[in-house]
Parts: structure tokens; sequence; C-alpha cells
């Protein structure tokens, strides 16, 4: 190399730096302050008022802070919307619907997408483009609109209850609309897409030669998926499984088109609490102690997903 | 990496396809029912759709929402994009672990809170600074940050995966940073920011539960619309709103993905043969 190019390449490699070190903030700094401001704050602005008051002005609720005419600061931290919550049954009932819900609707999916994943893993590559392609469309249309589509199957005119009664396998129409079973049935409909991508991830990077490693040393196909591939699946099972479990805990949707009247889950009763008797104040405590729930889920969710994106 | 699948595994897996297919496709089909009455197939009519056209209710609203959904995809991309770039190419710097968890957090956030959180805060900055004035603002200004998230995921899986040596090249052949990123790293990343343009379009356009919290009274967007309609019984107009939505949709998405395709694939065949 003559001096010429090292020079060249010198200044190049000083530019580098230069714009590593200033640079940098113009291209980190606006998602950074949007999200800090329209996504963090918010929950601080939550926590404030969910130790507030009802009150009849606009805003519906008092200040905590209030400044006195001689600079005397007043913190008026009330307490009782949280005591409220431990009083009145509907939202201990009700968080413990949500996780059940959740937590089955999560492993009936699971139960569902992982063959599904696994198969589409070791389809042939231009098989399995197509077959993620149809996974993902669903996920691309929309929600509302597929948990609508879901009532036309299963409403007590709809095809299910035509196709059992023309089969003979039943004789009366099976009343699922406006019960648990329809609130199950939804979550798995919407949420099965969520399932399948992050396991497909895991499952399409899963070295074969072990497998047959296994094999040659005689471990039976049960045992090898037990040993072997259930292990190295295990962060796409993780990732997948918060995917679903996390926003199923506070599933509003579902629960209000689907679901009957004593199906009280949490999203449900926050969206009354705001919408029917506009007590903000109580329902900033519902969501604060809804989102200290949800910390140690998110948390596990983000630990995986992290080192599945790391180890791709 | 082709090994034979077992009839077990391919039967769950059509199964499976079923279940996320057969109701969107039953829609579609009573979408084209004459009759009223959802239950009973009155021969094939085109009336619901004619009705669409001459409901201004639902016309304002899917405008609304087309609207909302164009400034949302775009702010979102260009966040999204920086956010994506600052976590792959700066390994280090103050705020990355806040970064990271502000990019994961909304994808798992149930909407519900979000709604809530940011509908406090529209409250508390309206007091305070005399804006924003809750309808299309607010509700444009809620979307962006939830899609943020989406388009850092789709962007950033895609900027690992890009191959960094012609980007160096040409820095070291004289060009800016700014200039070698945007002549050889960004027509790498173009597919992935149509596609998650494509999917914030369609997460603002179907959003529910967030446009509800932050919207303000007169603006309501065409979920909400749906929502109210749906919740007080079944109305064959939106079996039919329902289909026109999910079709449009879904011939973008598949075409989308085909142009894109062929784009790679070409991108491919040129690089290899200036490989020559």
């Amino acid at each position: 190399m003559n001096a010429a190019a090292l020079e060249v390449s010198a200044r190049s490699r000083a530019r580098r730096h230069g714009l590593a070190r200033y640079g940098k903030w113009l291209i980190i700094a606006p998602p950074m302050l949007y999200l800090l401001v329209f996504f963090l704050i918010p929950f601080a602005f939550a926590l404030k008022i969910s130790f507030a008051e009802t009150a009849v002005h606009v805003p519906p609720f008092t200040d905590i802070l209030t400044v006195t005419p001689d600079w005397h600061v007043h913190l008026n931290l009330n307490l009782g919307n949280f005591r409220y919550l431990f009083t009145d049954d509907v939202y201990a009932l009700s968080y413990a619907y949500s996780l059940r819900t959740a937590f089955f609707s999560t492993l009936v999916c699971l139960a569902l997408g992982y063959p599904m994943a696994y198969a589409i893993a070791r389809s042939s590559k231009s098989t399995q483009n197509i077959l993620l392609l149809i996974i993902i469309l669903p996920f691309w249309t929309s929600f509302l609109l597929r948990v609508y589509a879901l009532e036309g199957i299963i409403r007590e005119t709809g095809l299910l209850n035509s196709a059992l009664l023309w089969l003979g396998l039943i004789h009366q129409p099976l009343k699922i609309m406006h019960t648990t079973v329809a609130v199950y049935l939804g979550i798995i409909y919407s949420y099965l897409p969520f399932m399948v991508l992050p396991l497909f991830a895991t499952l399409e990077k899963l070295d074969l030669s072990l497998l047959e490693a296994a094999a040659d040393l005689g471990s039976p196909p049960w045992r090898t998926f037990l040993d072997v591939t259930l292990p190295l699946s295990m962060p796409g099972i993780i990732a997948g499984s918060m995917l679903v479990f996390i926003p199923a805990i506070g599933e509003f949707v579902i629960p209000a088109l689907l679901g009957g009247p004593d199906n009280l889950m949490i999203g449900r009763v926050l969206w009354d609490e705001f919408f029917g008797n506009r007590d903000w104040p109580v329902a900033s405590a519902v969501a604060i102690a809804f989102l200290v729930f949800l910390v140690g889920p998110i948390a596990l969710y983000q630990h995986y997903s992290t080192k599945q994106l790391e180890s791709a | 990496m082709t090994e034979r699948v077992s009839p077990f595994l391919l039967s769950i897996l059509f199964i499976g396809l079923a279940i996320l297919y057969i109701p969107i496709l039953v829609l579609i089909a009573y979408s084209f029912n004459a009759s009223s009455l959802v239950s009973v197939w009155g021969g094939f009519s085109t009336t619901w759709y004619a009705q669409l056209l001459h409901n201004d209710q639902i016309l304002e609203a899917a405008w609304l929402s087309l609207k909302i959904g164009i400034v949302v995809s775009s702010g979102a991309v260009v966040l999204g994009t920086l956010a994506a770039i600052s976590l792959v190419r700066f390994p280090l710097f103050r705020g990355r672990l806040l970064l990271t968890g502000m990019v994961n957090a909304p994808l798992v956030m149930p909407e519900i809170i979000t709604g809530i959180t940011q509908l406090l805060l529209f409250i508390s900055m309206l007091h305070l600074l005399g804006w924003p004035h809750r309808g299309f603002t607010t509700i444009a200004i809620a979307h962006v940050a939830f899609c943020t998230a989406y388009v850092t995921v789709t962007v950033r899986s895609r900027l690992t995966s890009a191959d960094r040596s012609l980007e160096e090249a040409a820095m070291d052949l004289g060009s800016g940073p700014v200039r070698a990123f945007i002549d050889t790293t960004l027509p790498i990343i173009a597919p992935a920011l149509l596609s998650s343009w494509l999917l914030s379009f369609t997460l603002s356009l179907d959003d529910l539960v967030i446009s509800s919290f932050v919207s303000g009274p007169g603006a309501s967007t065409l979920p909400m619309v749906i929502f109210s309609k749906v919740k007080l019984g079944v109305t064959p107009d939106v079996n039919a709103l329902a289909s026109v939505i999910i079709c449009v949709v879904g011939v973008c998405i598949v075409s989308a993905g085909y142009l894109m395709r062929r784009a790679e694939r070409q991108r491919l065949l040129e690089a290899q043969l200036a490989e020559r």
C-alpha cells in the first residue's frame, strides 16, 4: 500500500470514528425521545393518577401535588384506590380468571403450534416460504375482523353447529357463543400465528446432525425429541408462549365480542371502569397493579427474544 | 435440511391452517348472501356491497383510518429504522438497555394498558400545554409508538444479516458514512422498510383499543365503527366491509411479497454476475 492510500484509509477511519462519536446521537435520539415521551412517561402519569381521587371537573381527578400561596408543597397521596382493589372481589376474581384463561389458551396454542412449526421447519425451502406466508397472512389481516369472523362459525346457527347436526353427532345446537369456551377458542384462533413463528425460527436452526448422532447412538425418536430437540427449542417455546400469554391476559376484544357477562377478564373490567364508571383513578390503579404482574413475564420474553436474535 | 415429514405432523399442520382460514372464508361467502338473516342462505347478491357505498358513517371512518394509517406508517418507519440502526451499529451507548426495552415492550404490552396510560398523558399535556386535542393527532401519535416497535424488530433482523463490507469499501473509497450507508446498505434493507411500512399500516388500520381510549368526540376510526355495529348484533353490511378489507389487504401483502422476492433474486443475480 502506498503512502497516499494509507492516508486515505487513515482519514476515513478518523471520519468513521467521528461519526461514531457525535453523529450517533442524531440517530439514537429521535426514537429514544419519542418512545420515552409517548410510551414510558405515560406510565408515570398513570402511577400519579392512581394515587389521586375522583373529582367532578376536567380532568376528572384531583392533583396529588398542590402548592399553597406561601410555596408549601403538599403531597396528597391517596392509597384508597389500591385498598379498594383488595376490598372489591371483582378485581381479584377477574385477575385470576384472566390468568387462568391466558394460561390454558397458551398451552393449547403450544400443543397445536409446536407440531405445525416442526412440520414447516422440516419441509423443503420452497414449501417453507409458502407455508410461512399462509401462517403470517392472517396476522396481517384485521384482528378485530377475524374475531368477528369466528362468531359466524360458533354461533348457534353457525357452520360448526350446522355441520355437527348434519353429521348427526348432536341433536341440539351447542351453545358456544357467550361462554368461556368461546373466549378460549377466540384466543387460540387469534394468537396461534404468534406461537408458530418464534417456534419455527428456533426449530429451523436446529442442527440435524445432532438428531442423527442421537439416533446412531441408539436413542429412540421420542427420547431424541425429549433430550435434544425440546431443550434446544426452549428459547422459541418461551418467546412464543409469552407472545401469546401476555397480550391474552389483557385481551379486551375477544371477551367483549365472544364472551358472556360472566367472562370478566381484566381488560373488560378496565374498559368498564373507564368508559362506564368514569373512575379514572381506580382504573389507573388497576392498570398499575396489572403492570406489576406483567413485569416478570415481560422480562422473560425480553431475555429470550434477545437471545434468539443474537444466536441468529 | 429436508427430511420426510411424518403424516401425523402434516395432519396437525393442515388442521391448524384450516382453523386459521375457515372462519374468514365463511365470512366472505356470507357477505354475498341475499338474505339479511345471517344464518339463512337467500341466494347470491351484492346488495350489501352496494349499501356500503351509501353508508356515510362507514365511508368517513374509512377515510379517517386511511389518513391515520399513512401518516403513522411513514413516521414509524423513520423512527423504527433509526432505532434499528442504533441497536445494530452502536454496541455501546448510554441508554441502550432502555431503548431495547422500549422497542420490545410494546410488542407484548396489552393494548388496554398502553391506551389508558397514553390517554392520561394526553389529558395532562392538554391541561398543561394546550396541546394535543384528542382526535386525529392523538390517535396518530399513539399508533406511531407501537408501530415503531414492530418496524424496529423487522428492520433490525435484516440489518443484522446485512453484509457490512460493501459499506466499508465505499468509505475507504472516500464516501462519507451517511453517503456510504445510503449507497450500499439502504438498498439491502429496502425490502424490510417496505414490509414494515405495510405492517404498520395494517396494524394502525386494525387498532381498536388504543384508538378508543385516545380518540376524542367526533373522531371514529373504522374499527371503532365496526365494533359498535357488531356489539349491537350481526349486520350483513359488516360482512361485506370485512370481506373488502381482508381481500384488499391480502392482495397487497401477497403481491408486495412477490415483488420483493423478485427484486431480491434480481439483486443476488447481479451480485453473482459482478463477482465473476
